[in-house]
C-alpha cells in the first residue's frame, strides 16, 4: 500500500512544477528561493523517507527552494524550555494545545495570515477555534488523538475498562506509567472524576494522594522505554498515545487497546510560527504544504497519529482509514483537553510529583525495593519515607563514622610511632 | 630574559584562563545567582527553603554513590595489579579492553542493560532455560548500583592502573629482603604508594555516581529518584531553573566537601609513603 501511494506521489510530483507555478504563482514565493527555513518538531513526527515513505522536508526544499533546517524535541517542556532560554530562533514549531495557550499569552507566537493557507479548508470545523486559540489566529491542527490504555491480551486475566487496572496489584511490576507529570495526574483525574485543568490545591492533591497509592504496584515509570517494555512482553499494562500502540503492534501482536471509560486526554499538535521569525512568508507555505492532501496523507501514514485533514480522513485508500481506535465515534466516551495552567498551579503540580516519585508506600519494605524481593507487611500503613531517610543517614553516619575512626588511628599510629 | 618569558608564558596562558573564567567560573555565579532569585529575578531564599523536602533524595543519592565507589574499589585494585604485573605488550591490550566500552555512548549501554536485566530479558531468559526461576533484576535499587559500577569502572582502573604501573619495585624488593611475606608486601608498601591513584579513582568514580540521572532512570525504572533526576527534572519539566540551581549548588557543596576529604587523605599518605 505504502509504496502504491509513494508511486503515486511521485507522479503527483513530477507534473507539479506545472500546476503549482499555477496554483501559487505568486513572484514573492519565488522570491523565497534560496532561504532558510527552522522547523522545530517532535521527534518521529513527520514522514522523513523511512520504508519507501515520502520524504516531506526533501519534497519542500525540491518545490520551492527553500532549505528546511530541522530539528526535534521530546516533549513540550523541553521545547519550552529551549524557545524560553533563547539563543535559538526557529519559525515553524508544533506544540500541543496547552503549550500553544501558554505560548499565546506569554506573546511567544506571531498570528497567522490565513490567506497564505488556503488549504486551511481542509481543517473541519470541529478541529478549529478549539479553546487553546479560541479565534484560531494563531495555529493550524497537525494531527489530533487521545491517551488509551495498552495491554497486552496474553498477560491480563480480562481486557481491563477502567483506568484502575493501573492500580491492580495482579499486575505488580508490570504496570507502566508516565514518566511526566501532566499526563500522570490525568490519569488520577480521571479517575476521581476532575476536571484535567482544576485550579484547586486541594484537587491536586487529592489527585497526589491517588498516584501515591499507585506505588504499592510498584509502576515502572517511562518515557519512550515503554516501545521496548511492552514489544518484549516485559509490561502487561501501559498508557500512552494511541498513535503509537499502531507502532507497537507491529512488533508485538498480542497488544491490544482500550479507551477508559472514565475518560481521557484528548490532544491537538499544531503548527504555529514563533514571534520573530525571520521567514514568516516561508513558514506560511510550509505550513500550507504540510495540509496539501498528498503530503498530509503520508505523514498520517507514518506517524500514525490521527489526522484533522478531511482529505485524508475521508480518503479510503488511507491506510487507517476509519479506524476506531484513530477515529473513534464521537462521545464513545469522555475526553478533555489541557489548557494552560496557572503558574501557581504548574509549580504545585512539579513539587506534587516530586513528592509522588520519592514516595515509598507502606508494606514495601526497604529490602524488598533494593533487592526487589516481595515481603509486603499487610496491615501497615505508616509513610515509609522517614523510615528510609533515617535507614540512609544512619548507614551514611556508620560510614563517616568508620573514615573517620581510621584518620584517627593513623594518626595516633604515626604519632606513637614518631615517639618510638 | 626572565620577564619575557613571563609574558610569553601570560600570553600562552590566557586563552585558556579565558576559557576558564568564561565556561567555568562564570556558570558557577549562575547557580549561586540562580538559587537565591525567584523566577522574576528578586532575592529570595524559599528556594534553599524547600530543600530540606530533598533529604532523602540526597541521602538515598550519596549512600548509592558510596555504594558503587566501594564496589568500584575492590574490583579495581586487584585488577589493576594484576594488569600492572604483566608484559608491557599484555598491560597495552588490557587497558585497550578496559577502555573499549568507553568508546561506546553510555547512553546506549544503560539502554542495552536494560534488555538484559528485565524479567523477559536475556539473562532471565537463559535462567529459565536451564531450569531455573527468573530473578526480578530491573528496577531495582541493586541495578542502579549495578549501572554506575558498570559504567564507572574503567574512572577506577586507569588511575589506579597508571599508578601501580609505575612503581618503584626495588621498594617492593626491600620489603622482600626485610622479609615481608606476600600479604605484608600489598598491605606495607603496594597500597600505600598507590594510594594516589585510589584516590583520584574514588573521587571520579563517586562525582558522577553521586550526580548521574540517566542511570537511575532506565535501571531504576524511575521509581529510584537521584538528585540528578531532581535536578533534571526542574530544568527540562518544570521550568524552575531557580530550585534546579539551589539543589545544583548544594550537590557541588557536597562533592567539593568530599573532594577536600580525600585530599587530606592522599596528603597524609604522602608523608606516610616517604
Amino acid at each position: 500500500m505504502k509504496k502504491i501511494s509513494a508511486v503515486l506521489l511521485a507522479l503527483v510530483f513530477a507534473l507539479l512544477p506545472l500546476n503549482c507555478a499555477l496554483a501559487a504563482g505568486d513572484a514573492d514565493i519565488e522570491a523565497l528561493r534560496g532561504t532558510k527555513l527552522y522547523v522545530y518538531n517532535w521527534g518521529e513526527y513527520i514522514s522523513d523517507g523511512e520504508d519507501d515513505a515520502l520524504d516531506v522536508n526533501a519534497e519542500f526544499e525540491k518545490r520551492y527552494g527553500i532549505k528546511v533546517i530541522y530539528d526535534t524535541y521530546d516533549n513540550n517542556e523541553v521545547m519550552y524550555s529551549k524557545l524560553k532560554s533563547g539563543g535559538v530562533s526557529y519559525d515553524v514549531v508544533i506544540p500541543s494545545d496547552y503549550m500553544i495557550e501558554r505560548m499565546i499569552a506569554e506573546d511567544m507566537l506571531e498570528k497567522i495570515d490565513y490567506k497564505n493557507i488556503p488549504n486551511f479548508k481542509y481543517i473541519p470545523e470541529k478541529y478549529r477555534n478549539l479553546s487553546f486559540d479560541p479565534a484560531n489566529e494563531y495555529s493550524v491542527p497537525y494531527t489530533v488523538s487521545y491517551v488509551g490504555l495498552i495491554y497486552n491480551t496474553k498477560m491480563v486475566k480480562e481486557a481491563p475498562v477502567s483506568w484502575k487496572a493501573l492500580w491492580d496489584t495482579d499486575y505488580e511490576n508490570q504496570i507502566l506509567m508516565f514518566n511526566n507529570p501532566r499526563d500522570a495526574f490525568a490519569i488520577a483525574q480521571s479517575i476521581l472524576g476532575m476536571d484535567y485543568n482544576m485550579e484547586s490545591d486541594v484537587a491536586w492533591r487529592a489527585a497526589a494522594a491517588l498516584l501515591k497509592e499507585q506505588k504499592i504496584v510498584n509502576p515502572v515509570y517511562v518515557n519512550d522505554e515503554v516501545f521496548l517494555k511492552m514489544e518484549s512482553g516485559e509490561a502487561a499494562l501501559a498508557p500512552y498515545y494511541a498513535g503509537d500502540y499502531f507502532l507497537m503492534k507491529e512488533n508485538n501482536e498480542d497488544l491490544a487497546f482500550v479507551y477508559p471509560k472514565e475518560g481521557v486526554n484528548y490532544f491537538v499538535d499544531a503548527a504555529c510560527i514563533l514571534k520573530g521569525s525571520k521567514n514568516k512568508r516561508a513558514a506560511e507555505l510550509y505550513i500550507n504544504f504540510l495540509n496539501e492532501p498528498d503530503i498530509a496523507l503520508a505523514n498520517a501514514e507514518y506517524i500514525c497519529y490521527g489526522s484533522p485533514n478531511e482529505a485524508v480522513y475521508t480518503n479510503p485508500d488511507y491506510e487507517l482509514y476509519q479506524n476506531e481506535v484513530l477515529y473513534p465515534e464521537e462521545g464513545a466516551f469522555k475526553t478533555q483537553l489541557f489548557r494552560n495552567l496557572s503558574p501557581e498551579s504548574l509549580a504545585l503540580m512539579s513539587t506534587l510529583w516530586d513528592d509522588v516519585k520519592n514516595y515509598i508506600p507502606a508494606g514495601n519494605s526497604y529490602a524488598a525495593l533494593f533487592f526487589g524481593g516481595e515481603d509486603n507487611i499487610p496491615g501497615a500503613d505508616a509513610e515509609k519515607m522517614t523510615a528510609e531517610t533515617v535507614k540512609y543517614a544512619i548507614y551514611i553516619g556508620i560510614f563517616l563514622l568508620l573514615v573517620i575512626a581510621f584518620l584517627v588511628f593513623r594518626f595516633l599510629r604515626k604519632r606513637y610511632r614518631e615517639n618510638v | 630574559m626572565n620577564r619575557r618569558s613571563a609574558v610569553t608564558s601570560r600570553i600562552v596562558s590566557s586563552p585558556y584562563i579565558v576559557w576558564a573564567a568564561l565556561f567555568i567560573i562564570a556558570p558557577l555565579f549562575f547557580v549561586v545567582y540562580y538559587s537565591f532569585t525567584d523566577s522574576a529575578g528578586g532575592f529570595t531564599l524559599l528556594n534553599i527553603q524547600t530543600l530540606p523536602k530533598y533529604l532523602p533524595t540526597f541521602l538515598r543519592s550519596i549512600w548509592f554513590g558510596i555504594v558503587a565507589t566501594i564496589i568500584c574499589l575492590i574490583i579495581a585494585f586487584p585488577l589493576a595489579y594484576f594488569i600492572s604485573q604483566k608484559s608491557e605488550k599484555a598491560q597495552r591490550t588490557f587497558v585497550l579492553l578496559v577502555m573499549l566500552p568507553m568508546w561506546m555512548s553510555f547512553l546506549i549501554r544503560t539502554y542495552s542493560w536494560m534488555a538484559l536485566l528485565q524479567d523477559t530479558g536475556i539473562i532471565n531468559s537463559f535462567l529459565g532455560k536451564i531450569g531455573i526461576d527468573p530473578i526480578h533484576m530491573i528496577n531495582t535499587g541493586g541495578a542502579v548500583i549495578l549501572g554506575m559500577v558498570y559504567n564507572f569502572l574503567p574512572y577506577m582502573i586507569l588511575p589506579i592502573y597508571s599508578v601501580m604501573a609505575k612503581l618503584d619495585y626495588s621498594m617492593v624488593e626491600a620489603c622482600q629482603d626485610l622479609g615481608g611475606n606476600g600479604f605484608n608486601v600489598i598491605r606495607l608498601c603496594i597500597i600505600p604508594m598507590s594510594i594516589p591513584g585510589v584516590v583520584s579513582g574514588i573521587t571520579m568514580v563517586f562525582v558522577p555516581s553521586v550526580s548521574t540521572f540517566y542511570i537511575s532512570q532506565k535501571l531504576g525504572g524511575g521509581s529510584f529518584d537521584l538528585i540528578g533526576d531532581v535536578i533534571e527534572r526542574q530544568f527540562q519539566q518544570s521550568y524552575n531553573y531557580n530550585l534546579g540551581a539551589a539543589l545544583s549548588l548544594v550537590l557541588m557543596v557536597l562533592i567539593v566537601i568530599s573532594m577536600a576529604i580525600m585530599n587530606h587523605f592522599s596528603e597524609g599518605e604522602g608523608e606516610m609513603v616517604i
